[in-house]
């Protein structure tokens, strides 16, 4: 120590740019570039990921949409034919109807369950753990192809359902081969599958402060007074989420139109969903600049629908945090 | 906080009301299991139909069988269409597995990185990673097929496994990322002062504190890959490769009674490992959905 400290002199004079005594034998670890080294080390997979699998086809799929492309010879420009092709497309505008009809059938009725099984289950009784878990399961089964098979066979012409209803004195026929029902079959398996967002409602609901319920009561306010001003809005934030998640993934939702039309979307198109008439072009007709357009008109609506979600927020979000 | 003034209400009326909490309680185990047993009816029915002969299973709505019998399930382990049961298993089995095994290599290693490690892009790459949860693989299907093709894996297993060793399911580095916030940094600042870099950091000290994390990330991992029936549908073409869904899809263009009975058996076999898991890990998954929002 005291060496060092009586040579200040020598050592800026011999090595100026020198650290202090017993620093060059170490690595720099902490420095920047160190640093820096290491987390691009701990980044390699993603990176190469994101490159490769993501921004650079991204990027293709985008160039796709504006060429005519069969997957065996080369891609061919031809401008916005692909997008004029689907404005005249009557397959396209079945595939857009029947999935706006979906999203906006499903997402909000499958919400509503979850919103009403969490309420029901959120009373402090004994059991409480079984039966989340109980009414979480089908939304584990629900994306298999085996319970699509289940739900094809159910609403089969003289199947479970067809029976049942006909024994009401409804005789309706079965509802997969009926396009006025077809979809629904596909709405009630979405239903069904409420588990997931049922959970985080129940999260949510637990984060609920005892307080504003204590002061609810004490103003005198009534169960359902208390339901609208009290839980509706702090659980607003919840429901945004799931609203946002439920819209994003219903835009996108495949096995069970698939397996339940058997890979046609019918009968007469009624449920031709827009992710399966995208696999129909791309992959049954090679039509790959068609399908690209379609993908880049998917990623659109669904930006769209997001940011109007997101723009409605501020009406009805109430985030206990700030001030209204 | 306590100034509420508790005024003991008199026993009989105590007494009334709890008798009729006793009551209420009653009424809602009731209705919760009524509830239950019609959202679990048609796994119930798939798993009792999958022990009637096929005729029986279209028209027959009671879950337990009329006549019972084993001939479905020796009818799928003989062979569907021409394909070996085991066969198909072993590849679903083998691709949910390596899936996982990327899923947990790759994302915990961003999520270090992301989590804890300064970098000048780190900002912008981890807004990019948010946006690409959200993103649509339609947009990245086509090109994607392509690069695959090009590089001859078309019909085998590598398209479906390769992108999660690359960290693609952006969804698990969030999960990880929110796992290791929580974890105190104090230990990572014990970890530096004993000399430790940020390599024995990640290996020693964070690493073995995201067992949980890890677990909901083996089973999502495994469940999402086993239903992925749309990649499996595009890539996996050769019949030596196909998993049990797609094993399943041959039956969805016979409708005679006759494949009923096999179908249901080899369903039933199909959901059984998502089931295992659920019964084992039940716990992690409903906390792991309820912690993340995971679709589930």
């Amino acid at each position: 120590m005291t060496v060092a400290v009586d040579r200040p002199t020598d050592s800026a004079l011999t090595a100026p740019a020198q650290p202090p005594a017993k620093a060059p034998r170490r690595r720099p670890r902490t420095g920047r570039t160190g640093k820096n080294g290491a987390a691009y080390v701990f980044l390699t997979p993603w990176l190469i990921g994101a490159a490769l699998l993501t921004v650079g086809p991204m990027i293709a799929s985008l160039y796709l949409s504006f060429t005519d492309y069969d997957l065996f010879s080369a891609p061919e420009f031809i401008g916005i034919a692909n997008y004029q092709r689907m404005v005249e497309d009557p397959r396209f505008w079945s595939a857009v109807g029947v999935t706006l009809n979906y999203v906006l059938v499903a997402a909000p009725l499958k919400l509503l369950a979850a919103l009403a099984i969490a309420l029901l289950l959120n009373k402090a009784r004994r059991g409480q753990g079984f039966y989340r878990s109980a009414f979480y399961a089908p939304s584990l089964l629900g994306a298999s192809v085996a319970v699509a098979l289940v739900w094809r066979t159910l609403f089969a012409n003289d199947g479970v359902v067809d029976n049942g209803l006909s024994t009401v004195g409804i005789d309706g026929g079965g509802w997969i081969s009926n396009p006025k029902l077809s979809l629904y079959v596909l709405v009630i398996l979405a239903i069904w599958q409420f588990g997931a967002p049922m959970v985080i409602f129940l999260a949510g609901l637990k984060q609920i402060p005892q307080d504003l319920y204590d002061a609810s009561a004490v103003d005198g306010a009534g169960k359902l007074r208390t339901f609208w001003s009290v839980t509706v809005p702090m659980l607003s934030p919840v429901i945004f989420f799931n609203l946002v998640l439920e819209v994003i993934n219903a835009f996108q939702a495949f096995t069970a139109s698939y397996i339940i039309s058997g890979g046609r979307g019918g009968p007469i198109d009624s449920t031709l969903f827009f992710t399966l008439y995208l696999y129909d072009r791309a992959f049954t007709a090679f039509d790959m600049g068609y399908a690209s357009a379609m993908a880049w008109v998917l990623l659109v609506a669904i930006g769209i629908v997001t940011a109007l979600i997101f723009r409605s927020s501020r009406a009805w979000v109430f985030y206990s945090g700030e001030e209204k | 906080m306590a100034t509420i003034i508790e005024r003991r209400p008199p026993r009989a009326a105590q007494r009334a009301k709890t008798g009729r909490s006793r009551v209420a309680s009653i009424v809602w185990h009731v209705f919760c299991l009524a509830l239950l047993a019609l959202l679990l009816y048609p796994v119930a029915w798939l798993l009792g139909s999958s022990f009637k002969p096929g005729t029986e299973i279209l028209t027959n709505m009671n879950v337990l069988p009329d006549a019972f019998t084993f001939d479905n399930y020796a009818t799928v382990f003989e062979g569907v269409g021409g394909l070996s049961f085991w066969t198909m298993l072993g590849n679903s089995l083998l691709i949910s597995t390596l899936a996982v095994v990327g899923n947990v290599f790759s994302c915990t290693l961003a999520a270090y990185a992301f989590a804890r490690l300064r970098f000048r892009m780190r900002a912008p790459f981890f807004a990019f990673m948010l946006v690409t949860i959200m993103l649509p693989m339609h947009v990245v299907l086509i090109p994607q097929f392509i690069i695959f093709q090009q590089l001859g894996m078309i019909g085998t297993f590598l398209p479906l496994v390769l992108p999660k060793f690359l960290a693609t399911e952006a969804f698990f580095v969030f999960l990880i990322v929110q796992f290791i916030k929580g974890i105190p940094r104090e230990l990572d600042e014990a970890a530096t002062i004993d000399g430790a870099g940020p390599y024995r950091t990640f290996g020693y000290v964070i690493f073995p504190l995201l067992t949980p994390a890890l677990i909901t990330t083996t089973i999502f991992s495994f469940i999402w890959s086993w239903d992925d029936f749309f990649s499996q549908l595009i890539y996996l073409n050769n019949p030596d490769t196909y998993t049990l869904q797609l094993g399943l899809r041959l039956f969805v263009d016979q409708t005679s009674a006759s494949s009923f009975g096999p179908m249901f058996a080899m369903s039933v076999l199909a959901i059984l490992p998502v089931v295992i898991f659920f019964a084992v890990f039940q716990r992690y998954l409903v906390d792991g959905v309820a912690t993340s929002g995971l679709k589930g």
